[in-house]
């Protein structure tokens, strides 16, 4: 859909000078080429709110630069004005651990099947390539995005809204894939390992586990195809886990190591990291302690307009479209409301095309305000499930499920 | 269901069994191999006390740049996040660097001194 109003985030041109020493004495600078920086809309509260915008990363365009190295790179916000599937040059990234191969032969790769199973083996992409396709469209979205917006803000990536894109992916089911080698009785969960590794020997290996009927459940996928195209290396070239309805953590990337466990996962990755408190919203307050902790599991409703931005002027009993994505997590979009009064009045949006319960799905609406001044402008998604997003943010330790109804203040005149 | 292979390219024509209902493009997929550079980025800390301290210990498993854009976080905050290092990632930081580190990472939180966040 052809945006109605620019949506680009306000950025202004930086240019970044580059100095290298080039032999004895000799002093040579060049300028690259010239960047950008984004300062994020809405600002990231007590800041800093201001990122590179880099075209750095083989196979991807303008990302915004959280971290280089390993990469933790943001869509930028107007690229969810463009369409329900997010580009795969500007599909947010996010590493943990720096040893990342960048190199991948696809006739050399293997896949690993081993632990609880009747024949341990080992698969190429021509292998999983023969087994029956499936697509499904989903989101995929970190379990800290928008983490930037807690309040009091908490460590970890300072993710605005950006950390999530929705995608079209094709591959095989995982249920198919364990079946090859045949999953033994009393497995209890499926653990998933790629190709990446920490710097030290004494940092914990990246791995994620999934119970092991959600891994059969036919729609957890091994994916090969992002979008019609195989996947950017930084997204998990050649092959990465889809979880419809989960939050990305479980997503592992450059996918080669499947072992079924016979007793549930210890690994760090399970049991300290991607904890959330077993509360309603996963919210604690802060300072708050003595909760149970759960890992981290399906994600929450969430939506967004996209084309309209915050401190934007609308003209008084004026007809004014207002359009965005929305997603229900691990349901469907049931209806998405818009308030053109903060949150006292609600209207229904018209639901875009639906590609299936786990995509993002446009919507769009025309509103009214009758006098001037400042007014937020409100959207609250509801799934399938009866589930909607709350008025009040959640808050824990980790930033992680922020699904706040969002506000969007405008200038009525 | 046929099966290619040449060189480094893998194709096969699918056999297609869409999930959500989607007709699925009919023509043969194929995966190439990819080689790139990652960028690195070699970028120290911001000068001030201790910063070689933060330079050495910091900079071996991530870059500068998430470190930098934390926001106003307490001392306490930033020596629970050095300790995660150590604790949970196995950080080889000498006992004595610590405090150095914190302190460290506690100066450069330029925006703390205009106030922490409000409570929700």
């Amino acid at each position: 859909m052809a945006p109605m109003t620019p949506c680009a985030s306000s950025s202004r041109r930086r240019l970044l000078q580059i100095v290298g020493m080039a032999g004895l004495g000799l002093a040579t600078s060049r300028v690259r080429a010239a960047e950008t920086s984004v300062r994020f809309s809405p600002l990231l509260p007590g800041g800093p709110d201001e990122r590179p915008l880099t075209t750095a990363f083989p196979q991807k365009g303008p990302m915004i630069l959280q971290r280089t190295r390993p990469p933790l790179l943001e869509t930028p916000f107007a690229v969810f004005d463009k369409g329900v599937f997010t580009p795969n040059d500007q599909f947010f990234v996010r590493w943990h651990l720096a040893d990342i191969p960048n190199e991948v032969k696809v006739d050399t790769f293997r896949l690993a099947l081993h632990g609880h199973v009747n024949q341990p083996m080992s698969l190429t992409l021509g292998d999983i390539l023969a087994l029956p396709r499936v697509e499904i469209a989903a989101v995929n979205q970190c379990s800290g995005n928008s983490r930037g917006y807690f309040m009091p803000r908490v460590a970890g990536g300072e993710w605005a809204n950006g950390a999530m894109g929705n995608a079209r992916w094709a591959g095989v089911r995982l249920k198919d894939v364990l079946d090859r080698a045949g999953v033994k009785a009393g497995a209890v969960q499926v653990r998933l390992n790629g190709l990446d590794g920490p710097v030290l020997p004494a940092t914990p290996k990246f791995m994620k586990s999934l119970d092991i009927d959600h891994a059969r459940d036919g729609e957890v996928l091994i994916a090969y195809e992002m979008n019609g195209a195989q996947l950017p290396l930084v997204n998990g070239f050649p092959i990465r886990l889809i979880v419809p309805g989960w939050y990305s953590t479980y997503w592992i990337k450059m996918l080669n190591d499947i072992e079924v466990l016979d007793k549930p996962d210890d690994n760090f990755w399970m049991t300290k990291a991607y904890l959330i408190p077993d509360t309603p919203h996963a919210s604690v307050k802060p300072g708050e302690t003595g909760y149970k902790m759960v890992p981290i599991n399906r994600m929450v409703p969430r939506s967004f307009i996209t084309n309209i931005e915050p401190g934007a002027k609308v003209r008084v009993g004026v007809p004014t479209l207002a359009r965005g994505i929305a997603f229900g997590g691990a349901s469907g979009v049931a209806r998405l409301d818009l308030s053109a009064d903060g949150g006292s009045t609600w209207q229904a949006a018209q639901l875009g095309p639906d590609e299936g319960k786990y995509s993002f799905r446009q919507w769009q609406t025309h509103f009214a305000v009758p006098a001037a001044g400042q007014r937020l402008l409100k959207v609250r998604c509801t799934n399938t499930n009866g589930d909607s997003q709350p008025d009040v943010a959640n808050w824990n330790p980790g930033g992680f499920m922020r699904n706040v109804i969002e506000s969007t203040q405008v200038v009525v005149s | 269901m046929r099966k290619t292979i040449v060189a480094s390219v893998l194709g096969v024509v699918t056999l297609v069994v869409p999930l959500s209902g989607h007709a699925a493009d009919p023509a043969p997929f194929t995966l190439k191999s990819v080689s790139v550079n990652l960028p690195t980025d070699s970028r120290l800390f911001p000068p001030g006390p201790n910063v070689e301290t933060v330079n050495n210990n910091c900079l071996t498993c991530h870059s500068a740049g998430m470190v930098l854009n934390q926001p106003p976080l307490s001392k306490t905050a930033w020596e629970a996040e050095v300790h995660k290092m150590i604790d949970a990632y196995g950080a080889p930081v000498q006992p004595l660097d610590v405090p150095l580190i914190v302190a460290y990472l506690d100066s450069i939180n330029g925006a703390k001194s205009e106030g922490s966040p409000p409570m929700h």
